[in-house]
């Protein structure tokens, strides 16, 4: 697909509006890379000015900053702050809340100071201003739920963008239990996604798609992609992988307008 | 002067310099933590401490707990004010001595106090059976065994103490003042006593309900002295800490952590961003992170005396739900018994516990070089530390604003920093990091995505 990548925009004199940051699970995790194209896909659609680093693109340093590794963040994080300045970057968007939480409230420590949006509220701007039109109803009359992701919700207060997204595509939104401030983490946080679970009686992602399953959903909208992951991973350990999916704002976007 | 009077003010005096020097202590305990500057945004500082301590605001996320708690809380409050009469009568010898200055208001406010302290009544024996019989789950966890749960209930019967004194106190005054006896000022019609006094106090002698309404009244001076004094090593010390503690709170976006400018400069002057002239010249391997209470901040100090225990933390807690160890409560627990351990072992001024290389024949222990051989790791297990997910829920559920996620954060630091230590898959998320700038090792190329 056509996706600008930075330094080539640069090259040819033109400067994009908005930086999609893709992030390490965008890029290269496979379930995470098909939301990736999900959210270009969309933008493509919609017309917006925006580019990619591509291979400029670093880890964030979000995994290595929460296990205690502060040079291995340090690391990460000014050589992704030399590029970013380098281009002059104003605004970016990014559909992981670890790398927009990073980016956006810790790299200006560091000398990055950047408009960061995460694309749950990227999304609804497009469609509050109609930019983006989702319709035809596709997901009408489905049980949808939402996972809140840990860091978006509960760390930086977003509750309402995602809400607002499943809202436009007409469909019967049920809340979990445990959800909004209260909502559970999926087990991934703090570099958790990097090692093996402390000893205990359940993994943690299996306590969340047990509250998912019991919902009765036939969806989970979701808004991280290692959330996703987890998720899936839940879903597939309790057999219950053709009722109830998993998917990304981006991705059920995506599909409700047949693109 | 009466011997009583006497006795009342030897008291008072030995009961308020005994917790003085007790609440100096843990003021000196508070800033062995590391100096951080709070400050600013006094306007949002207290507006928090008006929403959130005063009135409670996160409490009410679980109604019923949250309106029991209020009974108790708002009769604690208006009690001050039955205080302050004691102290004044007891002082000077009177009896009642506002009442006559303040007529039917006297009345208005023993009447609410009294209500207040039925209500008060109730609550502390509903969070009796809560505790000891209902065994809600977060009451029973393996932290609130002995001490923990002995204290509890040693407020709690302490808090029953303190109403038994004063319907003692306010039933045989109400009878006494049916007797028209001496120096018993009319307090006007009761809701509680004066409906109850008949029923119990009715048919006693007139010195039997003196020797009744005085000893009322001691045993509620008496407990609160006892409770000013039992404060600094309760749990319950949250009736005083909870204040400053909302009002200290941390302000800056939750999701940022705590920037390392000495790390930060390092890896600066490595990328060559700022020449290495600039950076301080340090002749001690430094130490990141924290390993004993004296690595973390004042305010992570102040959040352990502040912990009433309450488990609202780890009942959210993602990990402590599915079995892990980790428990932030008891994180916070564990901060504070360290502390504590820490400030008897200075006071104690015992040679042994001073730093070998700073030992000397002159030398006196002090916080600067103290040293038992122990730290937070004899209290806080790597397994515990390494089964947080950063997920807040901890820091979401407190109702006095404790931010258990911190000191964790700065122990995993030390770990790593300090030590190179830590679990072997994290070791090579580092080093994907640090070599291909991704998380996982993986040898595509960041844009591949894009070519399908």
């Amino acid at each position: 697909m056509n996706v600008p990548i930075m330094a080539d925009l640069v090259g040819e004199g033109k400067k994009p509006e908005i930086l999609f940051w893709v992030g390490c699970a965008g890029s290269f995790d496979s379930r995470a890379q098909k939301v990736t194209i999900a959210f270009a896909t969309i933008l493509n659609n919609v017309g917006i000015n925006y580019a990619i680093l591509g291979n400029e693109e670093s880890c964030t340093g979000d995994p290595a900053r929460r296990a205690g590794n502060e040079f291995v963040f340090q690391m990460s994080a000014l050589q992704n702050i030399e590029t970013l300045n380098m281009y002059a970057v104003e605004k970016i968007v990014t559909a992981c809340p670890h790398c927009f939480n990073t980016l956006k409230n810790e790299y200006p420590a560091l000398g990055g100071n950047y408009d960061v949006v995460h694309h749950s509220q990227f999304l609804q701007e497009l469609i509050d201003s109609g930019k983006l039109k989702v319709e035809g109803g596709s997901f009408k009359g489905k049980k949808i739920t939402f996972h809140d992701s840990c860091y978006l919700g509960r760390v930086n207060g977003e509750y309402i963008a995602p809400r607002k997204v499943l809202e436009a595509l007409d469909n019967d939104l049920y809340e979990l239990k445990r959800c909004k401030t209260k909502g559970l983490c999926c087990g991934a946080g703090g570099a958790q996604m990097f090692k093996e679970d402390e000893p205990g009686n359940k993994r943690i992602n299996i306590e969340r798609t047990e509250e998912i399953i019991a919902s009765g959903a036939n969806i989970v909208a979701a808004n991280c992609p290692f959330c996703i992951t987890m998720l899936q991973d839940g879903i597939k350990a309790a057999d219950k992988q053709d009722d109830v999916m998993v998917y990304d704002l981006a991705e059920l976007i995506v599909q409700n307008n047949k693109w | 002067m009466s011997v009583q009077q006497v006795f009342f003010i030897i008291i008072t005096i030995g009961a308020f310099y005994a917790a003085l020097r007790q609440f100096s202590k843990l003021r000196r305990n508070i800033f062995l933590g590391k100096a951080e500057k709070i400050q600013g945004n006094e306007k949002e500082r207290w507006q928090n401490v008006l929403l959130v301590a005063f009135g409670q605001k996160k409490m009410f996320k679980n109604f019923l707990p949250a309106i029991f708690h209020f009974f108790i809380y708002s009769a604690f409050l208006l009690t001050q004010i039955e205080l302050l009469e004691i102290l004044v009568d007891g002082f000077f010898g009177k009896h009642r001595f506002f009442a006559p200055f303040l007529g039917g208001f006297y009345t208005f406010l023993l009447n609410f106090i009294e209500i207040l302290s039925v209500l008060a009544f109730v609550a502390t024996i509903i969070f009796l059976a809560r505790r000891n019989l209902l065994k809600i789950p977060r009451f029973v966890k393996s932290e609130m065994t002995g001490w923990p749960k002995l204290d509890a209930n040693l407020i709690l019967i302490g808090e029953l103490a303190l109403l038994l004194g004063i319907f003692t106190m306010n039933g045989a005054d109400v009878a006494l003042q049916s007797m028209d006896s001496e120096h018993y000022h009319s307090t006007g019609f009761l809701a509680i006593s004066s409906t109850i006094s008949p029923l119990i106090f009715g048919n006693m002698s007139e010195g039997f309900l003196i020797f009744l309404e005085r000893s009322g009244w001691w045993l509620h001076i008496l407990t609160v002295y006892a409770f000013l004094n039992y404060l600094p090593k309760s749990k319950h010390l949250h009736i005083l800490f909870a204040f400053p503690n909302v009002y200290y709170s941390k302000l800056t976006p939750r999701g940022e952590m705590e920037n390392m400018p000495e790390i930060m400069n390092e890896v600066k002057s490595m990328m060559g961003l700022i020449p290495e002239s600039e950076l301080p010249m340090t002749e001690e391997i430094p130490e990141f992170g924290a390993k004993d209470v004296f690595d973390l901040s004042w305010k992570n100090l102040l959040d352990a005396y502040a912990c009433t225990e309450c488990g609202r933390c780890t009942n959210e807690c993602p990990a402590n739900i599915t079995g892990k160890k980790l428990s932030p409560r008891k994180i916070m627990m564990d901060i504070r018994d360290r502390l504590t351990e820490v400030s008897t072992n200075i006071d104690s001024g015992d040679a042994k516990f001073i730093r070998d290389k700073d030992k000397g024949e002159k030398v006196k222990l002090k916080a600067s070089n103290y040293d038992d051989g122990k730290s937070l790791f004899d209290y806080i297990s790597r397994e515990e530390l390494h089964a947080c997910t950063t997920c807040n829920a901890c820091v979401e559920a407190c109702p006095v604003l404790i931010n258990p996620l911190e000191p964790i954060l700065k122990m995993r630091r030390y770990e790593v920093l300090t030590e190179s230590a830590g679990p072997n898959e994290w070791m090579s998320m580092y080093t994907s990091i640090e070599n291909s700038g991704t998380v996982w090792q993986i040898p595509d190329s960041r844009d591949d995505w894009t070519k399908n």
